[in-house]
């Protein structure tokens, strides 16, 4: 089993807690994780990624290469295209419709739906709609992984809904639940 | 007890480090790495040391106090951190060390959050230094423990090479059982002179230091952490150095081809890269930044063999090397891949919605333009940022501190206004000196101390003058009536400029202190 995971989006969105919650279940089904991850300057605003392994047998680079991802999980959809190169042509694109509106030449909405539609295996979502739905709308990056968790091998729902009880358990009872909640509804809008 | 835990490599070497009875961690964050520092902090193990330093030197020497003391010691910073701490760092080669020295240099190949790529290794090369550099990240748990004892064995302080992807990547790291601090012990009477390094004790002091260096070559050869691997075809050979290693074997996923090399301990070892070398007709040579391996083995003379790498174009000569490019250098066919569509544009990083500095420069920029013989010297934190859209505010940015230094000079040439920008935390890093430079020439500058009362753009540390720079510039003879604090906000654009226009005219040094905390860090607070 080997998964290469590309999660995307822009600094401050919180990409880092989905990596967090998967490092955990990966960690506690025993197997191996690296996980690269973007500190600094360009934590300002700027496009952020993190380049998230895990496989059954030790894992050498820190980087995927091109190619070679199976999923990329992405916060916000232009972000998801950005990665396109190393999407394997398996890949899947789980990916955030809200755009993220920092930069006066956004794309049209219109024609990033459509490059996503050109792919044959992508999931949308939108996560910011669905958190505020069930009024927790902090948590739009559970309702992504939440989402992505229909098609991520290796790690199944349970084994990631007890990564985020884990991950969110220092923070109280009510955090852990909207964050279960949250997680669900992505599950649910990604299988039904 | 073994302990299973997924750590970032910064976190996994500070790990090592408490593990290894370290005593104190001295640092300035720099990225990649402040999380070092940050780790210790977390964990607070009883008795460590663990508070920020005003920049690198003074955490060098620092350091290099409680090593005198017969303590373990550990000093972290990124690679341009060196250059700062270059003077202590070159002359602790010549105290050496008493209680283990460790000195982290983490580099940043690709410039993801700096302005050079420097490589850290040269330094230990310069000052006769050995260094480690790991390739994963039990490797930097277990080299920091490795090279605490180093270096009391050898009496020398050891660098550790991390780079960026070492440095902020997780992995499961097995922990094993901590040793305790060393008991207060000063230099024994052999080695006590060497730590006052008058030229007589000096002279006496450095063909020993060559001797060691000599001795560690022998110890790196025979090191664990240098392997030799097996591989059938021996028309390559190849050698790897630190994380470069992860990149070939990425490629090589039914073993080793060909004969693998992989060096991460210093110095480097000739005898074993000869008797490597012997075995196969052509050499590769990859490492993560600058072709410190491959130039000593090309020398000068033309090689025996022919050698590939960094210098020949088999390897990009810049950045970071990815799985890709050690693909191509092998001679493998390149994945085939999507474009990236068209539409994808690049999202700069930017100051944040809400931050002072972005007050700061909607107003100086708005003054400046009445003044366009005018230059704004700037320096290194987020307000660099303040290049791009929208303020297009300064015009320079060197190194820690330059800001205050190059508008004297400047000013003294003949530009005015001659414009300051520095934040709090490198003010007191490297600016405070310039400053007095400035007084005693009696420049015609502004200095703008955007204080946001913290050290912003690797996360939030504390800043080491918060509170005090006022009196900091008074204290450095800055006249009081001409040290203005000004609240960097929309209401306030007015005032600010009527202060700024004040102080142009004045013929001296003045120091407007634009002063609110960082947003994020509000935010933090806000949330505890």
């Amino acid at each position: 089993m080997k998964q290469d995971i590309i999660l995307s989006g822009v600094g401050g969105q919180g990409i880092l807690s989905i990596a967090t919650v998967i490092g955990k279940a990966a960690l506690d089904e025993g197997l191996y994780i690296k996980q690269a991850e973007v500190h600094g300057m360009s934590q300002r605003g700027g496009d952020v990624q993190s380049n998230l392994r895990l496989s059954s047998n030790p894992i050498f680079s820190d980087l995927i290469p091109l190619g070679g991802c199976d999923l990329i999980l992405s916060l916000e959809p232009m972000e998801a295209l950005r990665y396109l190169p190393y999407l394997s042509p398996d890949g899947w694109i789980v990916t955030n419709t809200t755009p993220f509106l920092n930069i006066p030449n956004y794309p049209e909405m219109d024609s990033i739906m459509a490059e996503l539609g050109r792919l044959p295996h992508v999931i949308t979502v939108d996560a910011d709609t669905l958190a505020k739905e069930i009024r927790s709308p902090r948590s739009a990056n559970m309702v992504l992984l939440g989402a992505a968790s229909a098609v991520l091998q290796g790690l199944g729902k349970e084994a990631l809904e007890d990564g985020i009880r884990k991950v969110f358990a220092r923070k109280g009872d009510a955090i852990v639940e909207a964050n279960l909640a949250a997680f669900r509804a992505g599950y649910d809008h990604a299988t039904k | 007890m073994k302990t299973k835990l997924i750590l970032l490599g910064d976190e996994a070497l500070a790990q090592g480090a408490i593990d290894a009875g370290l005593t104190g961690v001295y640092a300035y964050p720099g990225t990649p790495s402040t999380e070092i520092t940050e780790y210790i902090q977390m964990v607070r193990p009883e008795g460590v040391h663990c508070t920020w330093s005003s920049n690198e030197k003074t955490a060098m020497e620092e350091a290099l106090g409680v090593s005198y003391s017969g303590k373990r010691a550990m000093v972290c910073m990124k690679h341009v951190g060196m250059n700062v701490c270059a003077d202590a760092f070159v002359n602790s080669a010549i105290t050496g060390a008493n209680g283990g020295l460790v000195v982290v240099a983490a580099d940043d190949p690709s410039m993801h959050s700096s302005q050079n790529e420097q490589d850290s290794r040269f330094y230990a090369n310069f000052a006769f230094i050995p260094c480690l550099e790991p390739s994963n990240q039990q490797e930097a748990y277990d080299m920091a423990r490795y090279a605490f004892h180093l270096s009391e064995e050898f009496g020398v302080p050891v660098l550790m090479r991390l780079t960026t992807r070492m440095a902020h990547s997780r992995a499961i790291v097995e922990t094993v059982a901590p040793e305790a601090q060393n008991e207060l012990h000063t230099p024994d009477a052999d080695h006590a002179r060497q730590w006052v390094t008058l030229p007589a004790n000096s002279k006496v002091r450095y063909p020993k230091l060559l001797d060691t260096y000599t001795a560690l070559e022998e110890v790196a050869a025979k090191s664990p952490f240098n392997a030799v691997h097996k591989g059938k075809d021996h028309k390559l050979g190849i050698i790897t150095t630190g994380i470069a290693y992860n990149y070939l074997m990425e490629n090589f996923t039914d073993g080793y081809p060909y004969p693998v090399l992989k060096i991460t301990q210093y110095p480097l070892p000739k005898r074993l890269v000869c008797e490597f070398a012997e075995q196969v007709d052509e050499l590769l040579i990859i490492e993560e930044g600058q072709p410190l391996v491959e130039q000593a083995i090309l020398g000068v003379f033309p090689p025996a063999k022919p050698v590939h790498g960094r210098l020949d174009g088999t390897l990009p000569r810049t950045g970071e090397l990815t799985p890709d490019a050690v693909k191509k250098a092998l001679g493998f066919a390149p994945a085939s891949v999507s474009p990236q569509p068209s539409l994808v544009t690049a999202r700069p990083p930017a100051l944040c919605q809400g931050c002072g500095h972005r007050d700061m420069y909607t107003m100086l920029t708005r003054t400046m333009t009445t003044f366009p013989e005018g230059r704004v010297f700037a320096d290194i934190g987020c307000y660099t940022l303040g290049f791009l859209a929208p303020f297009h505010a300064i015009h320079t940015c060197v190194e820690m501190g330059a800001s205050i230094t190059m508008a004297q000079g400047a000013a003294f040439a003949g530009i005015h206004p001659a414009v300051a920008v520095i934040g709090d935390s490198t003010f007191t890093h490297s600016g405070m000196t310039g400053l007095l430079d400035a007084v005693n020439d009696k420049a015609n500058i502004v200095v703008i101390i955007s204080d946001n009362l913290t050290t912003g753009m690797t996360g939030g540390q504390d800043s080491a003058g918060t509170g005090r720079l006022e009196q900091i510039c008074y204290g450095l003879g800055v006249e009081p009536e001409h040290v203005r604090v000004v609240v960097p906000l929309p209401k306030n654009y007015d005032e600010m400029e009527r202060i700024l226009r004040e102080e142009i005219a004045y013929n001296g040094v003045s120091v407007i202190i634009p002063r609110r905390e960082c947003i994020q860090t509000l935010k933090r607070h806000a949330k505890q």
